[in-house]
């Protein structure tokens, strides 16, 4: 039992800070870019990419378990993650407008602009890479789209103190933005230490 | 070659693919979402602009409220008379007539006009110049520091900046409020679009002072509330205001205004 624990808090601070998936994967990149650019719209992508890439990991390895490795094509996993995923989201998107329809005004357009997330398909596939069994890979989704949430809500907090800064003409809008995600990935590399 | 093995992998692919397929299209029928017809007619006449003048989130927000009834017909700043008649003849009332607004901005202190403590090169952005020393550059401390922040806001460019002080064009201003919200020193207001009369100063700093830091300031001498015939004008806090339902536009209280603060709005 403890040393499920164990496993699990290295895990917690392995995918969510040392191996942050943005900042040292270079996953997801679109959205991290594209949706950081107030705090609050990215807090809400980064609980919509929690909510999805929890549920997608729990999916990817019950059907990577029953169906793939069953009748022996894991070959396969790529194209059949991406289906599973994209058919995923639209029936997450479906069910919250039903039922849950507060939680789907407050996702909004985040929801479907995840299906293009990489981050999504990338950790379904690192899940299966590093052979986690399926409760492992449920928790390493949440752990990674945690890493996902903190990456962007702290590039969302650093470009709006930028709005302000005099930016030299040549360095305004992405490439400053990049560059400050480049300066963000080598101090996150200090977190490589803590393992 | 072994060809069941590619059998095996287009069966279950195909048979994922079809299944999901499958699947979604039955979760699109039980999870069907009633749309009110009403609803999606009332978004088409909006104008879409998604400004948030009407206080809803988006055209969208303001068509879901018009339809169960929560907002007037007549609801949204920027389509004016015209929307609200096409909405009101989808949602089969009546449509009141609403009284064009426009936004203005309560200062006329361009350089020539407002004296200037000091010389400012920094940042050009009015919600910050707002906490540098004495609150800008200029010596009076509620006037328009012209840095455009409501231009910037302005989704249909009605606002330019001209020699220092923000000028809205009322033939492009739809009301939406965006400026007021970005002004830091509240200067922007909405007035009626058929206003006559304008008190174009909000300093609210007593008589020497304001005479002291702009040309065209409001003393609040009341000299205007003498003036008026309908009883329009009040002063309060060393600062003249006009109320709009009653004036008349006689242009009285702008022959006595001693500093010629109170201008035509035209």
């Amino acid at each position: 039992m403890l040393d499920v624990v164990k496993d699990l808090l290295i895990l917690l601070v392995g995918s969510s800070l040392v191996s942050n998936v943005v900042l040292s994967q270079f996953l997801g990149l679109c959205p991290f870019l594209g949706v950081s650019k107030k705090v609050d719209t990215a807090a809400g992508m980064g609980g919509a990419v929690i909510f999805v890439i929890t549920i997608a990991s729990a999916v990817a390895a019950v059907i990577y378990k029953f169906i793939l490795v069953r009748f022996d094509i894991t070959y396969l996993q790529t194209i059949v993650f991406i289906l599973v995923i994209a058919a995923l989201v639209q029936f997450v998107e479906m069910f919250l407008k039903k039922f849950v329809p507060a939680l789907y005004q407050a996702l909004g357009v985040y929801l479907p602009l995840i299906t293009t997330n990489c981050a999504v398909l990338g950790i379904a596939l690192t899940n299966v890479q590093k052979n986690y069994g399926i409760g492992f890979s449920i928790a390493s989704g949440l752990f990674t789209a945690v890493g996902f949430m903190i990456a962007i809500v702290i590039l969302a907090g650093i470009r709006e103190k930028m709005e302000y800064n005099d930016i030299p003409e040549s360095f305004q809008g992405m490439p400053i933005v990049l560059i400050t995600a480049g300066l963000m990935a080598i101090a996150f590399c200090g977190f490589s230490g803590l393992l | 070659m072994n060809i069941s093995a590619i059998l095996t992998a287009v069966a279950v692919v195909g048979g994922v693919g079809l299944f999901l397929g499958i699947f979604l299209g039955i979760a699109s029928i039980v999870f069907k979402v009633e749309v009110d017809e009403k609803e999606e007619a009332v978004l088409g006449v909006l104008p879409g602009n998604n400004c948030g003048g009407c206080g809803y989130p988006g055209c969208s927000g303001l068509a879901a409220a018009i339809a169960k009834g929560e907002a007037a017909v007549n609801a949204c700043p920027v389509g004016g008379d015209a929307v609200g008649k096409k909405v009101a003849a989808i949602m089969g009332v009546e449509a009141g007539e609403t009284i064009r607004m426009t936004a203005f901005v309560r200062c006329q202190g361009d350089s020539e006009r407002a004296t200037r403590n000091y010389e400012y090169t920094g940042v050009e952005d009015c919600s910050m110049i707002k906490y540098v020393p004495d609150g800008g550059a200029k010596s009076c401390n509620h006037g328009c520091l012209g840095y455009g922040n409501c231009a910037d806001a302005c989704p249909f460019g009605a606002i330019t900046v001209r020699n220092g002080v923000a000028v809205v064009d009322k033939e492009k201003c739809k009301a939406c409020g965006k400026c007021i919200a970005a002004c830091p020193k509240h200067l922007i207001e909405l007035i009626p679009y058929d206003a006559k009369t304008v008190v174009a100063c909000s300093s609210c700093d007593r008589g020497p002072v304001t005479m002291k830091a702009c040309k065209t300031g409001c003393i609040g001498c009341g000299l205007c509330v003498k003036a008026c015939p309908v009883d329009a004008i009040t002063v309060d806090a060393f600062h003249a205001h006009i109320d709009q339902s009653k004036c008349t536009g006689c242009g009285a209280c702008k022959e006595k205004c001693p500093k010629k603060a109170i201008i035509d709005f035209s």
